[in-house]
């Protein structure tokens, strides 16, 4: 019997697709993440009406960080506690940075580099596995950064 | 426009003392009040910041601090704005007086901090976003500070080193604070010996949490001008203060967001967030970046102290690790920044540490600060960064 799994946050991310879940405003056409807003920010639009809009599953590093320290709860770290990277990720599509942790599996990443998005273990609770996005390094191009 | 005046200042010390943060303001409040020549019965007004740990009362922290100086019906401003939340209430306070509600008014701010990394406000709320990026991402406050280390690193070739720099220079002013809770002097190679927290960053470049409060009496400048008549001139002015929000589209990843806002529909505004509350500022000064002889910038890490000196016009982005090694920014430099010893030696007692930072610069502007007096200092300026777009910048000219 295979385990029951669902997304950790089902509005944000589609664990089935491994998309996450933006809106965009059909007027202006502006994309938001999280997509837990109904009108549209953009001070100069003001559209009330916005779509689901998936998010670009590739993007470039923009930052990242290993934190080696346990994090307070809601967090739920493994024992031991293993250090995790945590990526800003610059999605070009959606003109947006994005985070999102560096997939445990993936080899080690710089600023630069590409990623590509995929689906994740965060944690199993009494109803089964709860799914996450994660980055995992993507092997090709790197560019240097801008200064 | 008539300013507004600092006419006292005070402090509680900064540590863990164990003790109500109602109790850390009526010190620092006493001690403002002492030093501003005038009983507690002449103040018209009490601005508090408010403490977002202290429990209930916390929440209505003006009338929590009036309450313990001795209920005297004045004026009642409560103001959070998390690391903002202090010059927030300096700035209510600056309204009323220069509205002509009041003449004198007491601004408080004062915290109890728990230990290590802060967590989630409020707890079990599964659809908050504070809640849901330590859930889903472990992403703590220094997970940011990270995040912007790492990116000076990329873009501009800073060093771990350049960034224990900073924590040795804040140290050294630091250790001639006696009101700072670290008055140990750091070495680079120290910070570097020290566990990374969010790597890049290591311990000793990362903020502790702290117990600790700061008061100022302001009053009109006319109320003022009488008062140092009678004492002997000791007042300086708040020329400034900025509390904007930034422009859409925000497109630099700010705490505690999971996305920056998409300059898709929207190119970036010219200037970020950051860089326009210190303009902001200075435009309401009438003064720039060349005027400053001092600023107290918020250095939650060491890197994002450099980022500061860039927002704050001290030097062209990327430039920050050259001036911090000419020295520029360190005691006995052109423009020093936290002569306080900053946060790197206080630790963050969240209201209270942006009007700690205007009693530093009230003090170096009225020569009273002793080993780490900035010669000549006529003006300073204080910048910080709250959660959710808060921030503020405060000028006081001498």
């Amino acid at each position: 019997m295979t385990t029951p799994s669902r997304s950790a946050v089902p509005d944000w991310f589609d664990a089935s697709e491994t998309r996450l879940l933006g809106k965009a405003c059909t007027r202006c056409r502006s994309v938001f993440f999280p997509p837990t807003i109904d009108r549209c920010r953009n001070p100069r639009c003001g559209g009330d009406v916005l779509e689901t809009h998936p998010l670009s599953t590739r993007g470039r590093i923009w930052s990242w960080t290993r934190n080696h320290y346990k994090p307070p709860a809601p967090y739920v770290s493994g024992d031991p506690f293993e250090p995790y990277t945590v990526l800003a990720v610059e999605l070009e599509e959606d003109g947006l940075v994005v985070l999102g942790q560096l997939s445990p599996d993936s080899p080690p990443a710089n600023v630069g580099d590409m990623v590509s998005l995929r689906t994740e273990k965060l944690l199993e609770d009494e109803d089964g596995v709860q799914l996450v996005w994660r980055w995992t390094l993507d092997n090709s191009e790197t560019v240097e950064v801008a200064s | 426009m008539s300013g507004v005046a600092v006419l006292g200042v005070g402090m509680h010390p900064w540590g863990k003392f164990g003790k109500s943060f109602v109790e850390y303001g009526r010190v620092a409040a006493r001690a403002a009040l002492e030093d501003a020549g005038i009983d507690w019965t002449d103040v018209q007004m009490v601005a508090g910041a408010n403490t977002w740990r202290g429990g209930y009362p916390g929440l209505v922290s003006g009338a929590a601090f009036a309450q313990e100086l001795g209920w005297n019906g004045t004026r009642l401003s409560s103001s959070f704005a998390a690391c903002a939340s202090g010059a927030q209430a300096i700035g209510a306070a600056r309204a009323h007086i220069l509205a002509g509600l009041c003449d004198v008014a007491l601004v408080i701010g004062a915290d109890v901090a728990p230990k290590g990394f802060f967590g989630p406000f409020g707890g079990g709320d599964q659809t908050d976003p504070d809640w849901l990026r330590f859930r889903l991402l472990g992403a703590t406050n220094p997970t940011y500070f990270g995040l912007y280390a790492q990116r000076r690193i990329a873009a501009y070739g800073a060093s771990e080193r350049d960034f224990a720099m900073v924590k040795a220079k804040n140290s050294r002013a630091g250790a001639l604070n006696p009101n700072a809770r670290f008055t140990k002097v750091v070495t680079e190679d120290e910070v570097l010996a020290s566990a990374y927290v969010a790597e890049p960053l290591h311990l000793l470049d990362v903020c502790a949490t702290s117990d600790g409060a700061a008061a100022l009496v302001i009053t009109s400048e006319d109320y003022a001008r009488r008062k140092q008549l009678e004492r002997g001139g000791r007042a300086v002015r708040i020329s400034a203060l900025s509390t904007n929000s930034p422009t859409y589209p925000n497109n630099v990843i700010e705490m505690p967001n999971f996305a920056t806002d998409s300059t898709l529909a929207v190119p970036a505004p010219d200037e970020g967030f950051k860089t326009s509350l210190a303009s902001s500022a200075y435009a309401e000064a009438g003064l720039g970046p060349d005027d400053l002889n001092l600023a107290e910038v918020y250095d939650l890490s060491t890197a994002l102290e450099l980022d500061w000196y860039e927002h704050i016009g001290l030097c062209a982005e990327g430039e920050a690790e050259k001036i911090l090694h000419d020295g520029v920014t360190s005691l006995g430099g052109r423009v020093p920044v936290n002569p306080s010893g900053g946060l790197a030696s206080f630790g963050e007692a969240v209201p209270a540490q942006a009007i700690a930072q205007v009693v530093e610069l009230t003090v170096q502007l009225r020569g009273d600060a002793g080993e780490r007096q900035v010669p000549n200092a006529n003006v300073g300026m204080s910048i910080n960064q709250g959660l959710f777009g808060h921030g503020s910048a405060v000028i006081v000219t001498a």
